[in-house]
């Protein structure tokens, strides 16, 4: 290694020499939540190439198959691994597509909330008065409504409204509009906080004084430095709005079932549950709680991780 | 004090006005009433009699001001899926829920503090991992699934417990309850843990939190220097301190307790006002769905109300703050 090299270590060589990376791999828990999260985030990503069967070929499917139990059960098939549901689906590529959308929605509502919370934060922060006011008492209200019920009600007001042909192809995405618009006042909350920081520091003062605009310090200047707390809420809401639209689409509110989700799959399976036939409801269940569990404590590990007062 | 309560009461007012223009907005434009509750034959004079009937011609404000005239008495029209009053709906389905909801939030209190004290007291202990494990996996799990795994193991595999409905209820008045028999106890064993578990692991770490906080601090210490008993300053002192978050917390918790309820009710095919109102979604009732909002929201304000007021009695600082000031 040359002296240059040694001096000016590459990416790679300074993300291992970071407190970041040491508190990652001194935490065997966050380790193992990463692994999973990755198998469960590439397998979703990935299903249409790696699942074993494509359960929406209505040709490849076979009535003969039906409610086969898990491979390793006296009379289960080998060629389906965790079992098949009453259509001769098989159950672990029904669940990788199904992950696939709770994980499409689950991100698009996060990145929803994300910017109307960062927005609503740096205006209600950086131009306080009125704005600051009105802008914290609406999160404020919307706070004391739990996220399911709002969520519920958009749902219900737009199935009224709407035919049902049209409800079924826009249902995506008013899943993601309601559990979006309903998670937005924590980013809102933090971001204020910290801009309420930023803004009196010299740098700001400084870009004042040259006479850049409000708009500009406050998405140029302001913006980069708020951003560190809103990564953890950020990772900790995925989970969330992954658990909001597994509960909507239970209550067969959520995603057609034309396009199931994991919810989807649940609710679908809880109908055979006294039949005996349980893996076609629990194994989406274990999915479900594998995801959730693993970005959960991921988020957990960065709060505490980028946390100086823990250290 | 009065002057505080005349003032939370101003700010609850805009939230419940808001609501109910939502909700009369919901009621007056989604769907069209008329043609849902004429069917399928009616001639043009029998829908203008109708219209005129329900005041649908009058001017937007003159509507909204009798809807919530009517909603003040309790008044929200015919259910178009049962075609029965909407209030009387309510009144019938109220009973079931609300004993669910005390239920679960009394299990989530009676299990969840003992758990926070012993764990906050004892940190290292492998019985505190196994709570702090255990409380992890509870905020993880969606309530849904765990009353599905609760029926399976308890209803499917062992045969225990009923798996669905309220068993036998008595009537007390327009009151009925599932307390007094004994099959109407068991049904309501599983859906109380289903819905209380999210509580009481929340409950359990706010207290172990708060006790941690306070063990380190300077009356604590001195307490001990006292020679009092271990019991005496973690009961005495230490406890009583943790309450006041505790309080808040599950009041404001005993709002989203009763809209989760929708999901447990489902589960559970429990006879209650969340699985009237998710019912009513799906086929798109607006009138339940309408007076369901506005009285999640009373109750909620309601709630909210309590809470500050309890704060109010329970913690002196408030008194004394608001009497000289700002600091």
């Amino acid at each position: 290694m040359s002296d240059a090299a040694l001096r000016r270590p590459g990416a790679l060589r300074r993300m291992l020499d970071s407190d970041l990376w040491w508190s990652f791999s001194h935490s065997p828990v966050t380790v193992a939540s990463a692994i999973v999260a990755l198998v469960c985030i590439g397998g979703a990503v990935l299903a249409p190439w790696i699942a074993p069967h494509n359960p929406f070929d209505l040709a490849s499917l076979q009535l003969m198959d039906a409610f086969k139990p898990p491979a390793w059960e006296a009379d289960g098939d080998p060629s389906y691994l965790l079992g098949t549901d009453d259509q001769g689906r098989d159950v672990l590529s029904a669940i990788m597509y199904g992950a696939r959308v709770s994980l499409l929605v689950g991100f698009c509502a996060v990145l929803l909330s994300v910017t109307i919370g960062i927005t609503a934060g740096l205006a209600a922060g950086y131009l306080g008065g009125t704005v600051d006011a009105v802008l914290m008492r609406i999160a404020d209200i919307k706070l004391t409504f739990p996220t399911i019920l709002i969520a519920l009600l958009i749902d219900g007001v737009v199935r009224a409204a709407l035919p049902r042909e049209v409800h079924d192809q826009i249902a995506l995405y008013v899943v993601i509009f309601a559990i979006g618009i309903s998670n937005w006042p924590s980013f809102a909350r933090t971001v204020r906080g910290s801009t309420l920081v930023e803004r009196n520091k010299e740098y700001v003062q400084a870009a004042r004084v040259i006479g850049i605009s409000r708009a500009r310090i406050m998405v140029s200047h302001v913006l980069p430095n708020v951003l560190g707390p809103v990564l953890v809420i950020a990772t900790l809401n995925l989970g969330f709005a992954v658990l909001a639209e597994a509960t909507l689409s239970f209550l067969g509110v959520g995603v057609p079932p034309t396009q199931p989700s994991l919810g989807t799959l649940i609710r679908i399976g809880n109908d055979f549950l006294f039949s005996g036939e349980w893996w076609i409801t629990i194994f989406p269940g274990i999915a479900l709680i594998l995801l959730v569990l693993s970005v959960n404590l991921l988020g957990d590990w960065l709060r505490d991780a980028l946390n100086p007062k823990l250290r | 004090m009065f002057a505080f309560i005349v003032n939370r009461l101003l700010q609850a007012l805009p939230v419940m006005l808001t609501v109910s223009l939502l909700s009369f907005a919901m009621f007056a434009y989604v769907g069209d009433p008329v043609a849902i509750m004429l069917g399928q034959d009616y001639t043009i004079a029998q829908r203008d009699a109708l219209i005129a009937d329900l005041g649908l011609d009058q001017p937007f404000f003159v509507q909204f001001g009798k809807f919530v005239w009517n909603a003040l008495q309790g008044e929200f029209g015919l259910s178009y899926r049962l075609s029965r009053p909407v209030a009387q709906l309510i009144v019938e389905r109220a009973p079931a829920t609300l004993e669910l909801a005390l239920c679960a939030a009394f299990l989530a209190l009676a299990v969840g503090v003992p758990m926070g004290v012993y764990t906050g007291l004892y940190r290292h202990s492998w019985l505190s991992r196994f709570f702090l494990t255990f409380s992890l996996i509870g905020v993880s799990l969606p309530t849904f699934l765990i009353g599905i795994l609760l029926i399976l193991v308890f209803s499917v595999w062992l045969g225990w417990l009923p798996s669905f409905g309220r068993g036998d209820t008595v009537n007390l008045g327009w009151w009925s309850t599932g307390l007094l028999t004994w099959s109407g106890l068991k049904a309501l064993i599983l859906p109380s843990i289903t819905l209380g578990l999210f509580q009481l692991t929340l409950i359990m770490r706010l207290v172990r939190a708060e006790m941690m906080e306070v063990l380190r601090t300077d009356y604590i210490k001195f307490a001990r220097a006292r020679g009092l008993t271990n019991r005496a300053v973690h009961f005495g002192h230490a406890l009583k301190n943790t309450l006041v978050p505790v309080i808040t917390i599950t009041g404001l918790q005993l709002g989203a307790i009763i809209a989760f309820a929708i999901v447990t009710e489902t589960v559970f095919q429990w006879p209650g006002m969340g699985l009237l109102f998710i019912q009513s979604v799906g086929v798109a009732d607006i009138p339940v769905m309408s007076a369901y909002l506005l009285l999640i929201a009373l109750m909620f304000v309601t709630i909210n109300l309590i809470v500050d007021l309890l704060y109010y009695a329970v913690d002196p600082r408030l008194r004394i703050g608001r009497g000289k000031g700002a600091h």
